[in-house]
């Protein structure tokens, strides 16, 4: 295997490959559009990071110092979560790490439609342009941006923000919705039709399975976001009254279009990042995945089970009591599967030899925040004590404990695990173990007081509040201080890789790391799998 | 504020995080350093308490099995202890139960759950009726049957006399009589508000073109403070709650008050609404 990549790689060398403008531009490669997939989310994530930067600085006190107007505040919470959300984690999860790694890890020459690919990269950096110049626009009476939260919640964000800037972040979330269809569409296709010889279902890397299972969820979610948020739209701008009562609309509407696609938004957040973890513990434990089967249809039916939980975000809203109920028995479904993952990394580490390279304490870390953050979960599955928790820090604890900690953990734990094989070069263990702690320690600091501030009663999107919460709010802020200095150490170690250019080999982890693309040279050449491998 | 000062509220926070026991939960009020619900004031968020208490004990031992677990593999199983891996990588026995006790663990959560949902639903005959009406960025409220009205409005931290909590104190707050059973219409005029007192276990959005109802019954006397829970714009951490709970004697002192101001005002009200 490895005697024929290599003979690829030298054929490659007289190959054509475009440079310049008509390589990045213009690319159709899986690996270019991965990497610029990456660019992307790593500007969406410093840019997100900045915005909650500002607002812990503001929360660091009780009182008003940062921000003047706090209304821009709003506009800083409402920014964060869309960037975060469409820009920074689902351009890595599935933009970078499933571009690079589905066709490597299939055994396909690249994605089934190149040239979608990357309309659906260029559409999501444009749409990126438009939410930032959204934030420069007018949004409520004298103020600029859109203060109306990630969940845009009607009327607040129809004629309780008259300017411009909410129309910005619909047609921002329009072109990122249309980005990540035409993405899903071609991962569906690809993973379904390209799959190399001998590869069936059963055979495929978690991760695939994870970015297969991710991909349905978009292409049959974002469709109903399209719809809501034109609605929205039309109710903004051309008279129509879907969400306005005055004239025979419904607010709560918009509640149960937005959290038709929300909730499964936060699996699609959370399911690469599950498939991640399971190659990494597998690899760093020297064992296959425990309970294979288990592990993928668990991620089947987390994403089946997804999309029939959305109310449980709208306990407030005043619904019928049977319909929370409802909510509350579907809601906890979920826990089974979840711990059918958890169980199951485990029991992949039991009994291995276990290597404590930086991936595996990425992902180690991730196994237990997200644990935490799955328990609180069960908590707030819970109708009857959402009574008190809803809209309270006790949930933005838990959403950045599966985010934050989670999603954001495994994304560096892949960082680690597949950047020598995309760059050819070694990070240091060292810095990465560094910023590991940071973040460890730092987002533990930042998150997990804002419990103890959700119990006290707390209210979520506040710019300023009773002094009573001053306590946490320092620990808080102090500990999202140090995570932002864990991810300056992030780059300061990505100078480092790719300046001293230390050689990975082209299967740095051993006997562990056993799918397709360790057989490729690291970095694998620009095209791979002409000649397609047979899987016995 | 000084260096010196912020030096030690940093120390003193992390003085907090290792060594401060939990700090005391107030009624009515958030505490400093508070690590739980406020006090319970009525029988809903006694029960609310009980059962977070329940499961809370649930996922701890649940989150400490799981982190012993992998804390004991990365010991036993790490390569200078366990050079050879194993090759297992199926047990069915286990994978059923690690299937089939979580659900036996979330139906011992369910019950208590579907029990204490349905209890805050079961609506009790209304003593006071009140109306509350968010607006963008306070609150009015009605007592429909005594013919009282009034607005809702926060103190600003330069007018707050001593004692008053800050973003809390309101200029006319919500008097209620203990132990009455007073249900609580909400309405709004703008964009969607939330009532909410932490205290009473009371949490209803307030949306515009529908009249929804939430009710307590509160049993001990005093002030309880609430803040808006559902983000409404620029001022949405400035509309607090305020109820004044008070003996049947004050409350019908307070009704006759009220009324009678009102029939003084009657003018100027009625100009005020065309």
């Amino acid at each position: 295997m490895a005697n024929h990549a290599q003979a690829e790689a030298a054929h490659h060398d007289h190959d054509d490959h475009p440079h310049g403008l008509r390589r990045w531009l213009f690319s159709t490669n899986h690996k270019d559009i991965g990497t610029l997939y990456l660019i992307l989310s790593l500007v969406g994530g410093i840019v997100g990071a900045l915005l909650s930067m500002g607002m812990r600085a503001e929360l660091m006190e009780p009182g008003m110092q940062v921000f003047g107007n706090p209304e821009m505040f709003n506009v800083f919470v409402t920014a964060h979560g869309l960037i975060m959300v469409f820009f920074a984690v689902m351009p890595a999860t599935m933009g970078a790490f499933g571009n690079w790694m589905v066709p490597l890890m299939i055994g396909a020459p690249d994605m089934a439609f190149p040239r979608m690919n990357n309309i659906s990269f260029w559409l999501l950096a444009m749409a990126f342009v438009l939410l930032v110049m959204s934030l420069f626009m007018p949004g409520a009476p004298g103020s600029t941006g859109p203060g109306a939260g990630w969940t845009i919640y009607a009327p607040l964000s129809t004629s309780g923000t008259p300017g411009v800037a909410v129309d910005f972040a619909i047609l921002a979330l329009h072109l990122g919705g249309a980005s990540s269809i035409l993405g899903a569409i071609n991962f569906i296709t690809t993973i379904l039709n390209m799959r190399a010889p001998g590869m069936t279902l059963h055979k495929m890397p978690l991760f695939v399975w994870s970015i297969l299972v991710t991909a349905f969820l978009l292409l049959l979610s974002l469709p109903v976001l399209a719809g809501a948020i034109t609605m929205l739209l039309t109710d903004r701008n051309f008279g129509t009254a879907f969400f306005d009562s005055k004239h025979g609309g419904d607010p709560v509407l918009w509640q149960h279009l937005f959290w038709f696609f929300g909730h499964p938004e936060v699996y699609i957040m959370i399911l690469p990042g599950f498939g991640m973890i399971s190659q990494i513990i597998s690899t760093f434990s020297k064992k296959p995945v425990f309970g294979y089967l288990g592990m993928a249809y668990a991620m089947v039916a987390i994403g089946v089970i997804g999309f029939v939980v959305w109310a449980h975000h709208m306990y407030a809203a005043g619904l019928d009591v049977n319909t929370q109920a409802y909510f509350v028995f579907a809601t906890m479904v979920i826990a089974v599967p979840t711990g059918v993952k958890i169980f199951s990394w485990i029991a992949t580490m039991w009994g291995g030899s276990i290597q404590f390279k930086t991936p595996m304490v990425w992902a180690l870390g991730f196994i237990f925040l997200f644990t935490v953050g799955g328990v609180t979960g069960v908590m707030l599955a819970n109708a009857g004590v959402d009574r008190s928790f809803h809209d309270t820090y006790y949930v933005v604890a838990h959403f950045h404990y599966v985010l934050s900690l989670g999603a954001v953990f495994s994304l560096f734990a892949g960082w680690y695990y597949w950047s020598p094989k995309m760059y050819g070069y070694m990070y240091s263990e060292f810095i990465g173990k560094l910023h590991f702690w940071m973040m460890f320690i730092g987002a533990n600091l930042a998150f997990f007081p804002q419990h103890f501030l959700g119990l006290a009663g707390m209210p979520r999107r506040y710019a300023d509040y009773p002094d009573a919460f001053a306590g946490w709010n320092l620990v808080s802020s102090l500990g999202a201080y140090l995570a932002f200095a864990g991810f300056i150490v992030f780059f300061i170690g990505v100078i480092v890789q790719f300046s001293r250019k230390e050689k990975a080999a082209a299967n740095p982890w051993g006997p562990g790391a056993t799918t397709l693309e360790w057989t490729l040279p690291s970095p694998p050449p620009f095209h791979t799998f002409d000649t397609l491998p047979r899987i016995k | 504020m000084g260096m010196l000062h912020r030096a030690l509220m940093v120390l003193a926070a992390l003085a907090g995080l290792s060594a401060s026991g939990p700090a005391l939960a107030g009624m009515g009020q958030p505490s400093p350093w508070q690590i739980n619900f406020q006090d319970a004031a009525t029988p809903i968020m006694e029960q609310i308490t009980d059962f977070h208490n329940y499961v809370t004990i649930i996922i701890v031992v649940i989150t400490l099995f799981v982190l012993a677990l992998m804390i004991y593999a990365m010991v036993r199983f790490n390569e200078k202890n366990n050079p050879e891996p194993s090759r297992t990588s199926h047990n069915t026995l286990l994978e059923v139960a690690w299937t089939v006790i979580p659900i036996f663990i979330l139906v011992a959560i369910a019950i208590p759950s579907f029990r204490l949902l349905f209890a805050q639903y079961d609506f009790p005959k209304a003593d006071v009726t009140i109306t509350a009406t968010g607006s963008q960025w306070y609150w009015s409220y009605e007592y429909p049957d005594e013919g009282i009205s009034f607005d809702s409005i926060m103190v600003p931290d330069a007018n707050l006399k001593p004692g008053q909590p800050r973003l809390l104190t309101v200029d006319n707050e919500v008097v209620v009589p203990v132990g009455a059973n007073v249900v609580v219409g909400l309405k709004s005029n703008d964009v969607i508000h939330d009532w909410a007192v932490p205290s009473f276990g009371v949490k209803l959005d307030a949306v515009p073109g529908r009249l929804q109802q939430t009710w307590f019954r509160a049993e001990h006397e005093g002030w309880f403070y609430g803040q808006c829970s559902e983000l409404c714009g620029r001022n949405h951490a400035f509309m607090p709650i305020a109820v004044r709970v008070v003996s049947q004697d004050e409350y019908d002192a307070w009704v006759a008050s009220k009324k009678s101001a009102a029939i003084d005002a009657k003018g100027k009200v009625a100009s005020a609404r065309d």
